[in-house]
């Protein structure tokens, strides 16, 4: 039932603006998919490009082995979302969720109970007789999902649709889109640029950047192994050190560190001495060390956040850090001003070639 | 041009059809009109200047652009004056009973400015009820007609459409930009010179010249009460229409320099309108209660004595169709008799009135809003094209309408040809005849194609044509506040464009349109000028009919004509203010 989509060598122009270069992409039957990236990535485009708003001017798009290029918007059988929901203001809800519906010349009956359904499922029953004006957004969104997958789409194209929702009831429908999702079990591309809803939703994610895919892995990969400083940087926060390779032997690495003692990493590529390697410590990455040992910083602003406990500090680098520790298992909470003794957890970091800023970690792939 | 893949589709079809219908009835009239205009009748066919010359060199017909520029411009700036003020007070002060004045404006805004002239003539003309009046004193009124007529009428009609558009303007100026003012140390005149005025004045440059195209096209109005003083829609008018024979080169050159007028001012505009402020509308200005007892008092007496001046002539309108009318006289009688005669007389008239406005709002708003579609969402040098188009009628007059449509189809594209024995014999017999309509016609010596002088189409062409540009421009912008992600949404869903079109789009633009057909509904109704060029006895319209009856002197039959056609109007205006959910118009 649910299809696979294969994207091969694709290529978006716009007059002589370039937006996709070459892109191919595999997703499978069944998963959720997301494309994540800045505004500007190519990533609604390429989302526009399978439902058939944008034109391919290279390459192909396929459903399962049938290639779309050529199909029409209204003949791809898929179901949308789109970011401003673009429910039909002049129709009830249900009439909203049946015009689908009533285009495939199904019996009355037939209808009238795939709609009963569905709005079961995104629990809109009470409302159906409201126009749209009437509902609110966590509401208007139900209806357009409900409305896209009734028909039974081969593939469910999903364009930023939580954008324009309030943070509670943003987490609160990510989850339900999730479980109605898996329920169905329909191959869904979703379009974000929120990381957070990104690794919280998918199956895979495949981060965006100026038209290319940069790495496609699941969100626990993605996070803690990003092939390159792009996805480093794009999710989550990391501070940026340059590093120089010491002596390389029986699989562990040593890195001398601009201030503080070395560290030694395993599983790295070959590397030559002395180069100089990235390295990247996410602000949990640090560990606070007892007095003498480690890299000594001086806290310079402290920012207590529920959760967490959020510093910068001075590590001598010429440049300021960001460190964070967790509030339930934090022993002191530090003042401004105070003097500390941090080390890196060795076996979280990430540490990227200085050149081409991919990942120097054995194992790590892109998988574009 | 096309791009790879393009499809010939359904909207591509359409823009054919618009550039067709555009091309056939207003480019080509243009491109005919501007030659004609540079060809003199002692020379046809060779390019001369002669008629410039001519017209700059003759006094008589440089007072008429004298004529018209001089009136239109003090009209407008009176006008203007007027409706900013009016906007001014009943926007920000309390006027008891502004319900009713409000209705009382609008319907006179929506009765033809010649209906103003009419009764004005009734009332203080020669032989007026008003100067016999004052006459029985001894008290010799100063003359209405010409100059001062003229301007009285575009005044007291004119004002409105200002009024309308400053009160627009002034009801989203937000009211904490006036309490700022206050709280900065304005008052008084220093906030409205400083602050409320300088808001709106985007407004009222573009309203003033809006005001100025519609007056200086203005044909009924001096033709009635301006007696010698000629303007240029007169002129053009006579020129085509003159009893020795009308002069269609003049006439064009004359018409010629009209739109040159027209497009200098529509670019003035154009410019003025583009400069508008935008302003955040938290809080909406509201009515205030006049303290000062002595300002409320002329506060009060302005507003309804200009009210009153301007639903006056309506009001004595309508009064006058129930007054008995015997050889010319009217009597003090009450009857229904004007109303009999009306229907008995006129009512081919009426009909006709109901069938081309019908015939030509259904294709207005149909084809409108296709072509809307179009110029919005399917952006392409062919839809460009279009949009220039739907921007030529603004600057073209009526009687300029007519005479171009009359150049270009009065005997149509005639080609000369020999019919064989048999044929000939039927033509000779029928005179003419007619293939599909008027579109093919055969005389004994020619194919005419297009020839619609005198048919009922001819009229409802200029009317489409004319209007359906102003609904093309209104549904575009509607079309523009709907996100195109709804017609992706419906394609998403297995709808095709055109579906998608009627089952969504235009369902959703409909309260827009169904509003702005009802207004176009309402001027088409009370079209004179280009039907005027256009019409003969078979086709003549309720205004066209109405406009022979005064011409003639029988009042009683046209003032019936105008009430009928007045109850008509209020009618539809109830119908728009039901649907539209509104008690105001919103220009």
């Amino acid at each position: 039932m649910a299809v696979a989509i294969h994207i091969k060598n694709t290529k978006k122009q716009y007059e002589d603006n370039v937006v996709i270069r070459d892109l191919s992409l595999d997703i499978k039957p069944g998963e959720l998919f997301t494309l994540l990236g800045p505004s500007g990535c190519g990533k609604t485009t390429l989302l526009r490009m399978i439902a058939g708003f944008n034109s391919i001017e290279a390459g192909t798009i396929a459903f399962d082995d049938k290639v779309i290029n050529r199909i029409p918007v209204y003949k791809r059988n898929f179901g949308m979302v789109f970011q401003n929901y673009a429910i039909f203001p002049n129709m009830t809800v249900y009439r909203n969720i049946e015009y689908g519906l009533k285009n495939k010349k199904l019996p009355k009956e037939e209808i009238k109970q795939r709609v009963a359904e569905i709005m079961e499922t995104v629990q809109i029953t009470q409302y159906k007789d409201r126009y749209p004006d009437k509902l609110s957004g966590g509401q208007q969104q139900r209806v357009a999902l409900a409305r896209a997958i009734v028909v039974k789409p081969q593939v469910l194209l999903m364009d930023e649709p939580l954008s324009n929702l309030d943070a509670k009831l943003r987490i609160e429908m990510r989850e339900a889109i999730r479980d109605i999702q898996k329920k169905i079990g329909i191959t869904t591309v979703y379009v974000t640029h929120d990381q957070e809803e990104a690794l919280a939703i998918s199956d895979r994610i495949a981060v965006m950047n100026k038209g290319d895919i940069q790495q496609i892995e699941a969100p626990e990969q993605i996070y803690l192994r990003p092939y390159n400083t792009f996805v480093a940087d794009f999710i989550g926060h990391s501070n940026r050190i340059l590093g120089v390779v010491k002596e390389q032997s029986g699989g562990r690495t040593t890195v001398r560190m601009p201030s503080g003692p070395d560290i030694v990493v395993e599983n790295l590529k070959p590397l030559k001495k002395d180069e100089e390697i990235l390295v990247y410590v996410r602000p949990e990455e640090f560990t606070f060390e007892a007095e003498g040992s480690g890299i000594k910083a001086t806290v310079l602003v402290k920012r207590f956040l529920g959760k967490y406990i959020q510093y910068i500090m001075d590590c001598g680098l010429g440049y300021n850090v960001e460190v964070s520790a967790d509030t339930s298992s934090a022993e002191h909470i530090f003042s401004e001003g105070d003097t500390v003794y941090l080390g890196v957890n060795t076996r979280r970091i990430n540490l990227f070639d200085k050149q081409t800023e991919t990942t120097l970690i054995e194992g790590v792939e892109s998988n574009v | 041009m096309f791009k790879k893949g393009y499809r010939f589709d359904f909207w591509s079809f359409m823009t054919v059809v618009s550039l067709v219908f555009f091309g056939l009835f207003l480019i080509y009239p243009v491109i005919h009109l501007v030659m004609n205009a540079f060809q003199s009748v002692e020379n046809p066919g060779h390019l001369s200047a002669d008629n410039f010359i001519r017209f700059v060199t003759t006094p008589y017909y440089r007072g008429a652009v004298w004529n018209s520029v001089k009136v239109t411009f003090i009209a407008t700036i009176l006008a203007s004056v007027i409706g900013v003020s009016m906007a001014y007070i009943t926007t920000n002060f309390k006027i008891a009973g502004i319900k009713a004045l409000n209705i009382a404006i609008i319907m006179s805004m929506f009765s033809p400015p010649f209906i103003g002239a009419y009764s004005w003539i009734l009332m203080f003309g020669r032989a007026g009820a008003i100067t016999k009046f004052f006459a029985n004193f001894g008290i010799d009124l100063p003359p209405i007609y010409g100059f001062n007529g003229i301007l009285l009428v575009f005044t007291l009609h004119l004002f409105i459409y200002m009024y309308m558009y400053t009160k627009g303007a002034l009801k989203k100026v937000d009211k904490s930009l006036d309490e700022a003012a206050e709280s900065l140390g304005d008052h008084g005149l220093k906030k409205i010179l400083k602050i409320s005025l300088p808001l709106v004045t985007p407004t009222i440059l573009s309203g003033g010249a809006i005001i100025f195209l519609r007056a200086f096209a203005d044909y009924g109005t001096p033709r009635l009460i301006g007696e010698g003083y000629t303007t240029m829609p007169v002129l053009v008018y006579n020129e085509w229409l003159s009893e020795e024979g009308g002069d269609a080169f003049f006439a064009s050159s004359i018409a010629f320099i009209m739109i040159f007028i027209a497009i200098v001012v529509f670019l003035l505009q154009m410019y003025f309108s583009r400069k508008n402020y935008n302003m955040s509308m938290l809080n909406p200005p509201v009515a205030k209660k006049i303290k000062n007892p002595v300002g409320a008092v002329f506060a009060h007496l302005y507003v309804y004595l200009v009210t009153f001046l301007a639903f006056l002539p309506v009001l004595y309108c309508v009064m006058l169709s129930f007054r008995e009318v015997r050889h010319g006289i009217i009597q003090t009688t009450w009857t229904l008799d004007n109303y009999v005669q009306a229907w008995n007389k006129m009512g081919r008239a009426i009909g006709n009135t109901f069938k081309y406005g019908i015939i030509a709002i259904v294709v207005i708003v149909v084809f409108g809003t296709m072509f809307a579609y179009i110029t919005v969402r399917r952006k392409n040098i062919f839809s460009r094209i279009l949009d220039a188009c739907a921007q030529m009628p603004y600057v073209i007059s009526g009687t300029i309408f007519g005479l171009m449509l009359l150049i270009c189809y009065n005997t149509g594209f005639s080609f000369q040809t020999t019919f064989s024995p048999d044929m000939a014999a039927r033509i000779a017999n029928e005179r003419t005849v007619l293939i599909l309509g008027h579109v093919i016609v055969l005389t004994k010596d020619a194919v005419n194609i297009l020839a619609l002088g005198g048919t009922g189409t001819i009229i409802i062409l200029s009317y489409i044509v004319r209007r359906l540009p102003y609904t093309l421009r209104s549904s575009a912008s509607i079309l523009r506040q709907i996100s195109p992600s709804i017609d992706e949404a419906s394609a998403s869903l297995g709808y095709s464009s055109v579906p998608t079109f009627f089952k969504v789009t235009m369902p959703v633009m409909t309260p827009g349109i169904v509003s702005g057909a009802i207004l176009s509904w309402i001027t088409l109704i009370q079209e004179l000028s280009s039907t005027l060029m256009l019409y003969n006895n078979r086709t003549a319209t309720i205004t066209v009919s109405m406009f022979q009856q005064v011409s003639k002197g029988a009042y009683g039959v046209a003032s019936a004509l105008a009430t009928i056609l007045m109850v008509v109007v209020v009618l539809s205006m109830l119908l728009f203010f039901r649907l539209t959910g509104n008690t105001d118009v919103d220009m």
